[in-house]
């Protein structure tokens, strides 16, 4: 684990300055955290909240699932329940999954192409600290009189317009501010990366991380405007009399759906290219082998983002649409399997007779590839339009997207963060207690989630707070999974916090024999500015 | 920097854009509803010629039921006269709908139809709808509502019951009264 890179003369400069102590950071806490436009700082703000968003996210599902390891009600009233499984899902997504990706993004971008810092500093500033305020009014709802929102995450009218809570103004403030935030994001991103590329750094050589969040970054300016359209909507038929999604005044409530679900289907997407970038970083360094199939990645994952646009009606199947419909978005469905299995065939050929080592990483991408891949196959049954009128609604859905969300997109951001750990905090992670925190999750989530295909296939139904007595054991089964699942995530607590003051071995510039990337090309922990003369790429 | 300016200003420009666009689907939804008859929409006033203009199947009997859904705080009752009628294709029937206002105060009210299954929906043929208009009831007064309709005779083999469903809902105020 030598540095090998103490002959370059940008490092040794880099290192010459963190010795002198002058990185130029903002003294005081104000002004180091608050007022900070430095895209390390912001990343590392951004990646702590998503962190903190997950623990109280994970609490809430701690909770849905406690009240139903036993059928019957045991703990919770059903309307807290429903705010428990909506609130959990607004905060996965918006709160934990998206901001972490945008933490990762201001962290490695700016250093992985040659830049000094994002394009846009103090509009990456705003973007940040729009969140806490978001997040605080969104929970602050579940304290008032009446609750918080109840609706689930997808908010369908009428349940969120006629039905819904009086907080419900509070919710729809807060996703305006979510979609803010994101855009504004996603804006910096897409400028950084078009102008600020040091000399040399030519599209085809950046990095897939920088490649798929630009084509993510797309995806976010052209659908959160949509998500800020339809709460509008609901807004105004809520309190101002619109009627948007009111059949008596015209409206149509499965309009909500078609407008939501052109959200989000490219919102899933939004959360798993990142991981796609992520998990093709971290494949080559420990198999030490170049990337399979460099440039099929970066048309997979344009093609996977412009199909996204094209199968929103997937999530409708029961709606009644005509059958020609129902084919077309059968088809395109299943269409993205393609560009998405191009990518897990390239990872494998990539580790094929490589000389791989199982650090943490590398395991947890191994998860990644593994579990993804079958939360991809549940995602084609569900396609198919027929079986989709008995898989609808149930736990079947529940366990393909958990799936795809946590032991993808989660386990990537998992793997991202130790691979990048000794980068961002200039310590290596303790090793055993990294172990043990995949391990247990590796087991736990499969206990969790596995099961509930089983329970979707008999017929128990989403967001229930109780349920038929056959399905007892199945569930009680996955709450114990559940809580197993929730508590490893405190390893990981204790690993970050360990490496965030400095408790372990000290990195080396290049901790991983095989990382290739101008991330490994100066000192851990990165100095405070970096590329303040651009990088020179080979 | 001005070339960041101008991108900057670019993807500002699509975000405004796409959330216009978001809007934009209303009316778009709408229009493709309105065309394809999908959502149970059901047309508009049909021309009663376009009915003497189709002969009557008196081979086929198709069961139209009537359903009514009064919205939710409206205390009114909506009742057919009959709950189902067995009907020829191109058959023109009369139908009637009973309407009471039991709350004290006076108010309008609106019906919408729908159509069950929705492939049904552009071949049950209204000449005459109290949907097409409000209805205004004083408190306690009653209405007979009149409906008179046709089933297409096109309407596919596999169809053999039909369902309309009107939901009453209240109107905010009786201002086009005159």
């Amino acid at each position: 684990m030598s540095t090998g890179s103490a002959s370059n003369p940008l490092v040794s400069d880099a290192d010459e300055h963190i010795h002198e102590g002058h990185d130029h950071k903002p003294k005081g806490f104000l002004a180091r955290w608050v007022y900070t436009t430095n895209h390390k700082d912001i990343g590392s703000l951004y990646l702590l909240f998503s962190f903190a968003m997950f623990l109280t996210g994970g609490a809430m599902a701690m909770v849905i699932r406690a009240e139903l390891f036993q059928p019957g009600l045991q703990l919770l009233e059903p309307n807290f329940f429903n705010q428990m499984t909506t609130v959990h899902g607004l905060i996965m997504v918006f709160g934990a999954v998206m901001p972490a990706f945008v933490g990762l993004a201001n962290w490695m971008i700016p250093v992985m192409i040659g830049a000094p810092d994002m394009a846009l500093p103090r509009m990456n500033n705003w973007s940040f600290w729009i969140l806490p305020f978001a997040f605080s009014l969104m929970l602050m709802t579940l304290f008032m009189e009446g609750g918080g929102p109840n609706f689930g995450w997808t908010f369908y009218a009428p349940l969120s317009t006629k039905y819904s809570p009086d907080s419900t103004a509070l919710f729809v403030f807060a996703v305006h501010l979510m979609g803010i935030s994101s855009i504004m994001g996603a804006i910096n991103v897409i400028v950084t990366i078009v102008n600020l590329r040091a000399p040399g750094m030519t599209m085809m050589k950046l990095p897939l991380f920088v490649w798929t969040w630009l084509i993510t970054a797309f995806l976010l300016i052209a659908v959160m405007p949509v998500l800020a359209g339809v709460v509008t909507m609901v807004l105004t038929d809520k309190y101002f009399g619109t009627s948007f999604f009111d059949a008596a005044g015209g409206g149509d409530p499965v309009m909500f759906q078609h407008i939501f679900w052109f959200f989000g289907h490219p919102e899933v997407y939004i959360m798993i290219l990142p991981s796609f970038g992520i998990i093709s970083a971290i494949v080559p360094t420990f198999s030490r082998k170049p990337l399979f199939g460099y440039a099929s990645m970066v048309y997979a994952t344009a093609s996977i983002a412009g199909l996204s646009f094209l199968v929103w009606a997937h999530h409708m199947f029961t709606t009644g649409m005509p059958v020609a419909a129902e084919l077309f978005f059968m088809y395109c469905t299943m269409l993205i399997s393609i560009p998405t299995g191009v990518k897990v065939f390239n990872w494998v050929a990539t580790m094929w007779r490589g000389s791989l080592t199982f650090e943490v990483p590398m395991l947890f991408a191994i998860a990644f590839i593994v579990l993804f891949t079958i939360g991809g196959f549940s995602g084609l049954m569900l396609a198919i339009t027929p079986v989709d009128f008995q898989y609808h609604d149930t736990y079947f859905v529940v366990a393909h997207f958990h799936y795809v969300l946590v032991s993808g997109a989660i386990f990537s951001i998992m793997a991202a963060s130790y691979y990048w750990l000794p980068k961002w905090t200039g310590y290596m992670y303790d090793e055993g207690l990294a172990k043990w925190h995949f391990w247990c999750s590796l087991i736990s989530v499969n206990v969790l989630f596995f099961p509930m295909h089983f329970l979707g296939l008999a017929g128990m139904p989403r967001r229930i707070p109780d349920y038929a007595l056959q399905f007892a054991n199945v569930n009680a089964v996955v709450s114990l999974g559940g809580f197993a699942f929730g508590l490893s995530q405190l390893i990981f607590l204790v690993v970050v916090i360990k490496c965030m003051r400095g408790k372990g071995e000290r990195a080396a510039a290049k901790p991983w024999e095989g990382a290739e990337g101008l991330e490994w090309e100066m000192p851990s922990p990165a100095p405070y500015h970096t590329h303040t003369t651009p990088p020179e790429i080979k | 920097m001005a070339s960041s300016r101008r991108l900057v200003g670019g993807l500002c420009l699509v975000v405004f854009g796409m959330f216009g666009f978001g809007f934009a689907l209303v009316p778009l939804y709408q229009v493709f509803c309105d065309l394809t008859g999908l959502n149970g929409k059901t047309s508009n006033i049909v021309n009663a010629q376009a009915q003497s203009s189709q002969g009557i199947d008196i081979e086929r009997i198709v069961t139209v039921e009537f359903v009514t859904y009064i919205s939710k705080g409206m205390q009114w009752q909506l009742t057919p006269k009959v709950e189902q009628l067995k009907v020829h294709p191109g058959q023109m029937y009369e139908m009637e709908f009973i309407a009471t206002n039991l709350s004290a105060k006076d108010q309008v009210g609106q019906a919408v139809p729908s159509v069950s299954p929705g492939q049904g929906a552009n071949y049950l043929n209204k000449t005459e709808c109290f949907c097409f208009n409000q209805q205004p009831l004083a408190a306690g007064e009653t209405a007979t509502l009149p409906l008179r309709f046709f089933v297409d005779t096109e309407l596919p083999q596999d169809i053999s019951t039909l369902t309309l469903s009107y939901t009453l809902y209240e109107l905010p105020q009786p201002q086009q009264k005159g």
